[in-house]
């Protein structure tokens, strides 16, 4: 079915379409949320509330917003980094790390058993450092590209150039 | 707008991560339904970063959409209504359609019965345009049938004023009632008078030539008839139509003597 009407009909508080819009995006919602937490279990709760927040946000959102995903993607990231601040020392509150695919990748057994570290690997071939980063910032942590790059301090038009770069490199990993 | 270009600045990437201003994503949205390239290219990131976040997926459980499903039920917001499945039955279905095509008649009558109302307007128009014709008509009828009994009477002598060197085609006649001492006369046989001038008809007699003003033929282009009544109290023993400045003058001006006659014995 045509996305645009299934987000209507989602908004009209139709659960058929909720239930479709969920199979598709389930996974990448928890996957988000994975790489911010480190943690499968505690993810995939999370993941349920933040289905739960999409269903009871429905007006919210609007097409000039931005696209579907990207909302979704937004209200993933914030109800994980608010979990992982609840969890985390007050102290270092705004000073959360920032390569959560370092996190991912490490490893844990339970980590190992649920996550496609292969196809991660896979997909990060190859992506410098920086392009981690950038691609951390922007697309998990929810960062706008002057504030990505104030952290990464580097020139603002960097960010933007850059970031097209790495995600052309996963794009290019991918299609092998 | 070079659309390799924009696409090559990054700003599509920062638009599928929400890095966006609301002015640039309402800009970017713009283009994406301008330019097919653009919304391909959008898709093409999406589904990179889609790829991306599913494989660090550590999975859904089996019935998480179910688990889901009971949390909005409980939830008390009345905006969440689960059921959604429409509950519509024949029955339903049938009023609304009756009441449709019931509508549907009403307006259709009404509509005849306006068109049925403006039909009989129209008739009664026409009816009383005829009626005004015909009255017109026998008054005109009564006019000429007036005007016809004056010149038969008894005491009325015709002259023929013929056309002169201004006007040889012209003609004219006089009615002269002598015991009424009124002159009728047809002017059917004079062209139209230029703005700013009258017919004036002048009473002569001869040896010495004298003429006398009788008046001028007012209105001449507006008298259907051409008929023109004017007093005459002289002996007159001809009478000649000239065409004066507006108003009429004091003596005739000869140059503009356009129709002559004298009176029979």
């Amino acid at each position: 079915m045509d996305l645009e009407l299934l987000i209507q009909k989602f908004q009209k508080k139709d659960t058929a379409a909720f239930e479709k819009l969920y199979q598709m995006y389930a996974e990448n919602i928890c996957g988000i949320i994975n790489v911010i937490l480190k943690d499968p279990e505690r993810s995939q709760e999370i993941c349920q509330d933040v289905f739960v927040k999409i269903w009871n946000n429905a007006d919210s959102y609007n097409a000039s917003k931005g696209r579907f995903f990207t909302w979704i993607l937004n209200i993933a990231r914030n109800a994980a980094i608010d979990e992982l601040r609840s969890k985390s020392n007050k102290e270092q509150k705004q000073n959360l790390n920032i390569d959560y695919f370092v996190g991912i990748l490490e490893g844990t057994e339970e980590m190992e058993s649920k996550v496609d570290l292969i196809g991660v690997n896979k997909l990060l071939d190859g992506l410098k450092e920086l392009c981690r980063e950038i691609i951390s910032l922007l697309y998990f942590k929810g960062y706008t590209q002057k504030e990505a790059a104030e952290e990464l301090e580097i020139p603002i038009g960097t960010v933007k150039t850059r970031n097209r770069n790495c995600i052309s490199q996963i794009r290019k990993n991918s299609a092998l | 707008m070079d659309i390799e270009k924009y696409i090559a600045s990054g700003i599509l990437e920062l638009y599928v991560s929400g890095a966006l201003s609301a002015r640039e994503n309402e800009e970017v949205l713009n283009y994406a339904h301008q330019y097919p390239e653009i919304q391909k290219e959008i898709e093409a990131i999406e589904a990179t970063i889609l790829d991306l976040t599913q494989k660090t997926s550590p999975g859904m459980p089996l019935n998480g959409f179910e688990n889901i499903a009971s949390k909005i039920q409980f939830d008390d917001k009345p905006t969440l209504v689960l059921d959604t499945k429409p509950k519509t039955r024949w029955s339903s279905y049938l009023g609304w359609a009756a009441s449709l095509v019931f509508a549907i008649g009403l307006i259709w009558t009404y509509f005849q019965n306006d068109q049925l109302k403006s039909d009989a307007e129209i008739t009664n128009q026409t009816l009383k345009q005829l009626e005004d014709t015909l009255s017109k008509v026998k008054s005109a009828v009564a006019d000429k049938e007036k005007i016809l009994e004056e010149l038969r009477a008894k005491d009325v002598s015709m002259v023929l004023l013929q056309g002169q060197q201004v006007s040889p085609t012209s003609y004219a006649k006089v009615f002269w009632n002598t015991s009424d001492e009124m002159v009728t006369i047809d002017a059917k046989g004079l062209p139209e008078p230029p703005d700013g001038y009258n017919y004036q008809i002048w009473s002569l007699t001869l040896n010495p030539l004298t003429p006398t003003s009788i008046g001028i033929l007012a209105d001449f282009n507006s008298n259907e008839t051409k008929l023109f009544t004017l007093e005459n109290t002289n002996e007159s023993q001809a009478f000649g139509i000239t065409l004066e400045p507006e108003g009429g003058s004091e003596t005739p001006t000869l140059e503009q003597l356009y129709t002559l006659g004298t009176v029979g014995p």
